[in-house]
């Protein structure tokens, strides 16, 4: 074992700043990271143990001890639990004689829950060893369960019916569907690899490529809407002489799996667009950080990158010219959704906990091992290729005046067709129910940009999908009348912020835990009006958090609360203030009962 | 040669050497600005938020910016000072802190922050954490129960060779910070001492020492955390 | 002044009469004190039950046990204002270190395992008499059981925090606040 985790330390060149990728091996090497493993590690890279351990508790697939052969991590996102999920975890547990959370006696299934893992079209959905299972029913389980027991290989379980396109693909071989419903101009419009970059290298020079972003008035597609052309400017006009790319293909906001996707179907259009990244930076590496959960791409990312070396689109000498050089890395995440803020996916790009960090100085000043660093969104990306090889001009005939172009939604939730839809922005809400096949009078409420959104009423569902109205990193979850908005939506959100805060700010470490314990008061009906009150003004207090996570943390309950009161209000009507409605004096001396009454 | 800037707080005009710290170059011109995960001498991390000010409107923690030519700050709005009330709060509620019987009582930045701010009684309700109480080490006790999390041991201590005793471990709110075994094992008295004193509560601790000072002549008893600045 | 004198009740919970002690620390001021309240239910003259409705409840001590709360739940029936006095009523104070530990490892280390046990309990019994009240999985601040409206922080609270705030309260002024009167030890 000594050996093992030496040879993948030497893989590294020893290098402390690739822990997370040395973690990642070593546990796919050894099955867990245990106590004498961490002094190896330890050892190896002259670094003490508790930094090791910062990194290695801080992601949620790192694990300690043995999780059995087989890993099940059962998706607990929302969209899962309106397609059944829990009685998915129910059949698991019968089979496997198991609760979520435990390992087999035997050691060889292990079964728990996870958040997010980007499926939300096709739930619910599990994963089990980085391998997706999606629309998984009760029979699919126990044949599942039955392969495992007969100890069968993971390709042998998933069976020959893998999705469409791509995902069939031999280093892929995966069950995951694209459920491309609509395609657009930009992203899902035709596409031959390398010609933006031969563009680029015969008519335009750097800051001619930034001209023509600049002039299109493309903004980042994470979420926050940054100028994708002033951040590249800023990122080439910075000090040093190193700079680098990433790309952020962390895709963890719940509902969201656009990422997912384009990965799939147009690897070479993500790294081309780096490339090109690249050339207008002037930085010659580029880091496409790739959460954990879409790790089952990773071998055949690594062989769509060597087909563009092989090419000449990679590598010394892009397309002949001298000086032109750039390459890619992959890099892994381990469960963080935090890690989908720049600043804490750089560190964690770094081999340490994702933090954000503290801004001044943003990473396009100094990112990435302090260098110039620029972070943008698998999407833009894409865009930014098709806006070089069409031109601005183009572009912006597309979408709005504020949001040009188009955008990719992962729409799902209470809906006939969930899947990717490539819109020009300005679709209003009711458009896309249209489209994706739910009736309005059927619909309570829509999801919009995930929980750190808003969650939306029929009142506004005629607003429109734009920069300057309903802004949006792209997903859309449709909740029908028939959904407890409270108790299925806001608890899981809250639920969900509260095991992804960082921890490091003290109002989003210890609100996210009182918002969750607050809802779940509520939802059983234990809850008076001045809870409503308090919840709505604690919120205040989540703006002076560090990230956007931590910002937007009570935003499910914020939202909900002003866009719905009346169910809040149905839930702790006739409950008095005077006496606390969660205090249970049977339950409260349930324990003391139980003691005194054993012999 | 320093340059100096002119900025205001509060409407105050104020000098400082260009670059440096708000909390310090407010300390130069005699305004407090609360705070608990800033210590001076080590790198700043804004994780308390304690500090957060307004910088020309908006919020930013004045530990971890430096002052430059007419930043407009804001620290005493009624809006931040609910904030701070708030977090220092939510720091009593979240960890099990039993003053009476804590070794750092009338010491202990968080309970001085507490008496500022006159706090009668936390907002938000208790969460009563199950935590532990290390006392492994030869010289040093790690009371989980008291620990803010501040970050101040991790980013303040090395031993005798460099390397970090403190990190946190896990995250959200399971965070916790641990001692190495390896790298705190042949720590000086006087490094053991300078844990304990750079832990703003009662958090870390030497062993076999505790209660020194009578109630009466503790840091605290009757100087709030601050007015040594603002007496100036 | 006020016209009809206002009437206090005061407990101890789970506490230690440490509070109680302290408010009998106003010294002289407990003259100036019944020319203008009234004492209903309190140890301080041992009357057992309520006679009257109270104007202020004063409770010392967390709840600890089923009978705690029989008593807080009964002085907010018949008071108008409650005040939480000292650590333990406000956030359990010592008694709530067990709150970590599970009721069962608690009862068995007090009565079973503990080094001081050792043959005084040889029937190896944990007191379980339906008259002795029922302890509760963990103490809880009064707040989490019925309203509070004042608290006076202080391990005990300092007589002088009493004093302030029961004047303020029955005279209907802001109360006095002065940094060395607010501890919480």
């Amino acid at each position: 074992m000594g050996n093992t985790i030496n040879a993948i330390i030497k893989k590294y060149n020893g290098d402390e700043t690739r822990l997370m990728d040395i973690l990642l091996d070593v546990q796919t090497e050894l099955g867990f990271i245990n106590d004498w493993t961490v002094e190896q590690i330890s050892k190896s890279l002259d670094i003490p143990q508790v930094e090791i351990l910062q990194t290695l508790s801080f992601y949620h697939f790192f694990h300690r001890e043995p999780r059995g052969k087989y890993t099940i991590y059962l998706n607990d996102s929302v969209v899962s639990n309106f397609y059944g999920k829990e009685e998915i975890k129910k059949v698991f547990e019968e089979e496997l004689g198991i609760k979520t959370g435990q390992v087999t006696p035997d050691g060889l299934i292990g079964l728990f829950e996870t958040a997010c893992i980007g499926m939300s079209d096709q739930e619910p959905a599990a994963l089990i060893n980085e391998h997706p299972f999606p629309s998984l029913t009760p029979d699919k389980v126990k044949n599942i369960v039955k392969l495992m027991k007969e100890k069968k290989s993971i390709e042998d379980i998933k069976g020959n019916k893998y999705g469409e396109g791509n995902n069939s693909h031999y280093l892929m071989r995966s069950l995951v569907n694209n459920n491309i419903r609509e395609k657009g101009a930009v992203i899902f419009s035709d596409y031959t690899p390398g010609e933006a970059v031969k563009k680029i290298v015969k008519e335009l020079s750097s800051t001619d490529v930034i001209e023509e972003l600049k002039k299109s008035y493309l903004r980042g597609r994470g979420g926050a809407g940054f100028p994708t052309g002033l951040k590249w400017e800023i990122a080439r006009k910075a000090k040093g002489d190193i700079k680098y790319i990433f790309c952020n293909a962390d895709e963890g906001e719940p509902g969201t799996f656009k990422d997912r996707v384009i990965l799939t179907e147009l690897p070479k259009l993500v790294f081309e667009g780096m490339i090109i990244a690249g050339y207008a930076v002037g930085a010659k590496y580029g880091i496409l950080y790739l959460r954990n959960e879409y790790r089952y791409m990773k071998n055949y990312l690594e062989h769509v990158l060597q087909e563009m070396r092989e090419e000449g689109l990679l590598g010394s000498f892009i397309n002949g010219k001298k000086g032109f050089d750039f390459d890619i890395r992959i890099q892994c995440g381990a469960g963080a959704y935090v890690c989908g803020e720049e600043s804490a996916l750089i560190e964690s790009a770094e081999g340490k906990r994702g933090e954000p960090r503290d801004r001044p100085p943003f990473p396009v000043e100094s990112g990435y091992l302090n260098k110039p660093t620029v972070v943008n969104n698998v999407e833009t990306f894409c865009t930014a290729v098709k806006i070089i090889l069409n031109g601005a001009e183009w572009y912006n005939k597309m979408g709005t005046k504020e949001s040009k172009g188009t955008k990719v939604l992962s729409i799902s939730g209470d809906c006939e067709r969930p899947g990717i839809y490539e819109l020009e922005w300005g679709f209003s809400v009711n458009d896309i129910l249209k489209k994706a096949g739910a009736k309005t009078q059927d619909v309570l409420a829509v999801q919009v940009g995930g929980p750190s959104g808003n969650c939306i009423s029929e009142k506004e569902f005629n607003r429109i999908l734009a920069y300057e109205d309903l802004s949006t990193g792209g997903s859309l979850i449709i909740i029908s009348k028939k959904r407890d908005l409270i108790k299925d939506v806001v608890l899981n959100f809250q639920h969900f912020f509260k095991e992804e805060s960082c921890g490091s700010c003290v109002p989003c470490r210890t609100l996210t835990v009182i918002y969750e314990k607050i809802i779940k008061k509520i939802v059983d009906g234990k809850g008076t009006k001045s809870d409503i009150d308090n919840l709505l003004s604690w919120a205040a207090f989540m703006k002076n958090n560090r990230c956007g996570l931590g910002q937007t943390a009570a935003n499910p309950t914020i939202s909900t609360i002003k866009n719905f009161r009346q169910l809040y209000e149905e839930k702790v009507k006739g409950n008095i203030e005077l006496f606390n409605p969660d205090f249970d004096e049977n339950s409260a001396i349930k324990d003391y009962m139980e003691v005194v009454n054993k012999k | 040669m320093s340059i100096f800037v002119k900025f205001t707080i509060d409407g105050q005009i104020c000098l400082a050497e260009e670059g440096k710290q708000l909390i310090e170059a407010a300390k130069e011109n005699n305004i407090y600005i609360p705070t608990l995960c800033n210590f001076s001498g080590i790198p700043p991390k804004g994780s308390c938020r304690i500090c957060t000010v307004l910088i020309n409107g908006k919020p930013a923690t004045a530990c971890t910016t430096k002052v430059s030519e007419n930043m407009d700050i804001k620290t005493s709005t009624e809006e931040l000072e609910n904030f701070r009330k708030a977090v220092i709060e939510l720091l009593f509620i979240e960890g099990n802190h039993f003053c009476p019987s804590c070794e750092k009582s009338g010491n202990c930045e968080l309970q001085a922050l507490a008496y500022r701010y006159k706090i009668m009684a936390p907002q938000f309700p208790y969460l009563f954490p199950k935590r532990s109480i290390e006392a492994w080490h030869p010289k040093l006790i790690k009371d989980h129960n008291r620990c803010i999390l501040c970050k101040r041991c991790i980013r303040g201590i090395k031993n005798e060779q460099g390397k970090s005793i403190f990190a946190y471990g896990k995250r959200g709110e399971n965070l916790e910070i641990n001692i190495d075994k390896e790298t705190s094992k042949n720590i000086s008295d006087e490094l053991a001492q300078k844990c304990m004193d750079i832990c703003p509560v009662g958090a870390i601790l030497v062993k076999e020492k505790g209660f020194t000072v009578p109630i009466g002549k503790r840091k605290y008893d009757y100087n709030p955390i601050g007015s040594d600045i603002e007496k100036k | 002044m006020p016209n009809k004198k206002k009437i206090i009740a005061t407990t101890s919970l789970a506490g230690c009469f440490g509070c109680h002690m302290s408010f009998l620390d106003i010294d002289e001021r407990i003259l100036d004190l019944i020319e203008l309240v009234e004492f209903n239910k309190s140890p301080i003259n041992d009357i057992k039950k309520f006679t009257k409705h109270c104007d202020i409840g004063i409770i010392e001590g967390g709840c600890c046990n089923d009978e705690n709360v029989h008593v807080l739940k009964e002085f907010r029936k018949n008071c108008d204002i409650l005040i939480s006095l000292g650590e333990c009523a406000i956030m359990g104070g010592l008694p709530a270190l067990r709150n970590g530990i599970p009721l069962s490892e608690c009862l068995e280390e007090a009565y079973l395992n503990g080094p001081t046990v050792k043959d005084a309990n040889p029937r190896k019994i944990i007191p379980n008499d339906p008259d002795i009240p029922k302890i509760l999985n963990k103490v809880y601040p009064c707040h989490e059981i019925v309203k509070i409206d004042y608290f006076l922080p202080g391990c005990p609270p300092r007589a002088d925090l009493i004093w302030n705030a029961l004047y303020a309260l029955v005279v209907g002024n802001e109360m006095l606040i002065p940094y060395e009167v607010l501890k919480y030890d």
